[in-house]
């Protein structure tokens, strides 16, 4: 056994009728809820998920136990709040866990409230993801009939009530203050922080928001033992991680890997590797929001763990790699993501929602060679106004990615630019710095290559 | 310079002058004495009410009945909605317009949401758009709409067919899945998502090839090569 086939979540994934009761209850399910209600209190619960180290799955990669820490003690109303509304383009892992186990993701749910002292949860699924919500709502059914949702569960004092709540197709609702105003039956616009959901999130009480795949981890925790969990993995990013593949590879799918593997091995041994006679021009390390990374050598050796990926310039996100091949123009890469974001800007905020928008008008603009080069240091400047000026992050979002794909693939946007203006009867927009002949206009205003860059 | 395109009334907003009606009151909250209110749709909605601590966070479940029942989120059906929640039919409307799923004008009954965000487009999802569009765009019963990412990308380029994700799609699919639909069938019932296994357990054969158009089969099911060898 490598180490890179070490499986937690995906272990038993595809047994036939894991999504029922019985069939979990016979792999030790739900065995880690009662020990957890009945021989161990709130504390040592969430002790254990902190000593565990395990980081949040769905973006942020905050430290779980320390944000269910931060929830004030206590007999106010306290709220859990599971966030499956996984629309991270490239984002594909929850809605495999929720479809074919969804009484992992109810244990770690209820062994999290248990911890953090909160007697009311939701899970807020996607509006899009009707088969899985409908198997949620069924494991919920049984949950409940059997004891292990309701009141006095094992017999202990703590009750917990879940529900299934649907969204309707909205990507800000992701975004927890967005996902919290939309649970209270509003438009998804997000909230300023602080105040943090820990200290006033849900109905203005204490709220807990994790990710699927981070609460899936919690029966597994209490299993082996926090600290048992905390060897897998690097020092600082430990556990296992389901990654999502996608894009020009050969067999696009969920991988879950020790966190720390070579991202070359997921890509090129799991994935396939992009099809034959092509080869990496770039890749979304996490999700289409992380600043994309060159498919050199020294980028896809690089191991798939919060802080590597972080110190290289882009990030984990949500673990969702997506895969550019030397076939695909990046500008076609670039507009589609700025368009996303701008469908998806919830308005609220200036610098998103007129950046967004401008963005996508000088891509176009790219696309059609109207622009100049001069235009490429514009949308750098745009996307260096909307980071850290808005109340989310949905803006630094598509920032980030544009602003990575102009800083290493300048020269092919400008070949672009001119391959367009040549084809439209534009003329030329870079004069030839060498041979500045009878034909040269004014000097540019910047260097084109490597102006603008970060 | 390109003019700017401008509706009758000169804004090239449209529809800016037909929010409001200045001359009338705004809506109150519906009197249940002369709304009448399917007997089914209220059941549900007081179901969902049931789940939260206050009455507004069943909006979106409420808006979800009332749309299944009447087709699209009309003013008759969110007259309904807000008549059991006893709310104001402007705060469901204002809901409703914020997200993708709910449909404030009227539309087929079949809804078909295309994939076209980055991971589908790049397996050709936006050749699956046209061609859907070719298969089933001109009939008045089929609501198709390029939709942004599903959640779906193992099986790119998929769609989702009256909620059920399917792919991956090759363009000879979307005539099938229009042909489906007329005859009341389960759509692609072999590439539907519930089927697949996980990643690893797929043949390296019977994986899709890149540029998703010119796949024929769907993934195989039946390599099992390193499946069930993994220890914990």
């Amino acid at each position: 056994m490598s180490v890179q086939d070490f499986e937690i979540l995906f272990h038993e994934i595809d047994r036939p009728g894991l999504a029922s009761l019985a069939v979990y209850r016979d792999l030790g399910g739900y065995s880690m809820l009662k020990r957890a209600l009945t021989e161990m209190d709130p504390a040592e619960v969430l002790a254990e998920l902190q000593a565990s180290g395990v980081r949040g799955r769905g973006g942020a990669g905050f430290a779980m136990g320390k944000k269910a820490s931060f929830l004030p003690k206590g007999d106010m109303d306290k709220y859990l709040v599971c966030n499956a509304d996984e629309s991270e383009p490239g984002t594909f892992k929850d809605r495999e866990l929720m479809q074919k186990t969804p009484h992992t993701l109810i244990e770690g749910l209820a062994i999290s409230a248990y911890a953090v002292g909160a007697n009311r949860a939701y899970i807020y699924i996607r509006g899009e993801y009707e088969l899985q919500a409908g198997i949620l709502e069924d494991a919920l059914i049984e949950a409940k009939a059997a004891g292990y949702l309701g009141d006095r569960i094992f017999g202990s004092d703590f009750s917990l009530e879940l529900w299934v709540h649907r969204g309707a197709g909205a990507y800000i609702c992701g975004e927890e203050t967005a996902l919290l105003d939309s649970l209270e039956g509003k438009r998804g616009n997000p909230r300023l922080k602080p105040p943090f959901p820990a200290i006033n999130g849900l109905y203005g009480g204490p709220t807990l928001i994790n990710n699927v795949e981070t609460l899936m981890n919690a029966p597994y925790i209490l299993r082996m033992g926090g600290a048992e969990f905390a060897k897998i993995g690097t020092e600082t990013s430990t556990g296992t991680k389901v990654v999502s593949v996608s894009g020009c590879v050969r067999r696009p799918g969920n991988y879950e890997v020790v966190l720390g593997t070579p991202s070359r091995y997921i890509i090129e041994e799991l994935a396939g590797g992009p099809p034959e006679g092509r080869s990496v021009k770039a890749w979304f390390p996490g999700g289409s929001s992380a600043p994309v990374l060159p498919g050199t050598d020294e980028m896809l050796d690089l191991p798939y763990d919060f802080d590597a990926l972080a110190k290289a310039g882009s990030m984990l996100g949500s673990g969702a790699i997506i895969v550019i091949d030397d076939s695909i123009p990046i500008v076609d890469v670039a507009l589609k993501t700025a368009k996303f974001y701008r469908h998806e800007s919830c308005g609220k905020c200036t610098p998103c929602r007129e950046g967004t928008n401008w963005t996508v008008k000088m891509l176009e603009r790219v696309e059609t060679g109207e622009a100049t080069p001069m235009d490429l240091d514009i949308m750098a400047s745009v996307c260096e106004a909307i980071m850290g000026n808005c109340l989310c992050v949905l803006g630094d979002a598509m920032a980030m990615p544009i602003g990575s794909m102009i800083k290493h693939f300048r020269a092919e946007f400008e070949a672009h630019i001119e391959a367009a203006r040549e084809r439209n009867g534009l003329g030329v927009s870079i004069p030839d710095l060498m041979n500045r002949g009878d034909h040269a206009g004014p000097e540019p205003l910047l260097e084109p290559v490597g102006a603008g860059a970060h | 310079m390109a003019t700017v395109r401008r509706f009758d009334h000169g804004s090239r907003v449209p529809g800016w002058d037909q929010s409001v009606d200045l001359s009338k009151d705004p809506a109150v909250v519906p009197d249940p004495a002369s709304t009448p209110v399917p007997e089914d749709l209220r059941v549900k909605i007081e179901d969902a009410v049931r789940r939260y601590p206050d009455v507004r966070s069943a909006s979106i479940p409420a808006l979800h009945v009332a749309q299944d029942h009447h087709g699209w989120c009309s003013p008759t059906a969110i007259e309904q909605a807000a008549c059991v929640m006893r709310l104001t039919p402007a705060y469901l409307a204002s809901v409703a317009t914020f997200y993708d799923m709910f449909e404030t004008v009227p539309k087929g009954e079949h809804t078909v949401y295309v994939c076209t965000n980055i991971s589908c487009s790049l397996r050709g999802g936006d050749q699956i758009y046209e061609a859907m569009l070719s298969a089933g765009g001109d009939d008045p019963s089929f609501n198709i709409r390029s939709f942004e990412c599903l959640g779906a990308c193992d099986i790119a380029p998929m769609a989702s067919v009256n909620g059920t994700y399917v792919g991956p799609l090759s363009e000879a699919d979307c005539q099938t899945i229009v042909e489906d639909l007329k005859a009341g069938r389960t759509p692609l019932d072999a590439k539907q998502i519930r089927h697949r296994l996980k990643a690893t357990s797929l043949s390296a054969e019977g994986a899709p090839a890149v540029g998703g158009v010119d796949v024929a089969s769907g993934p195989s099911a039946s390599g099992n090569d390193t499946a069930g060898d993994k220890d914990m």
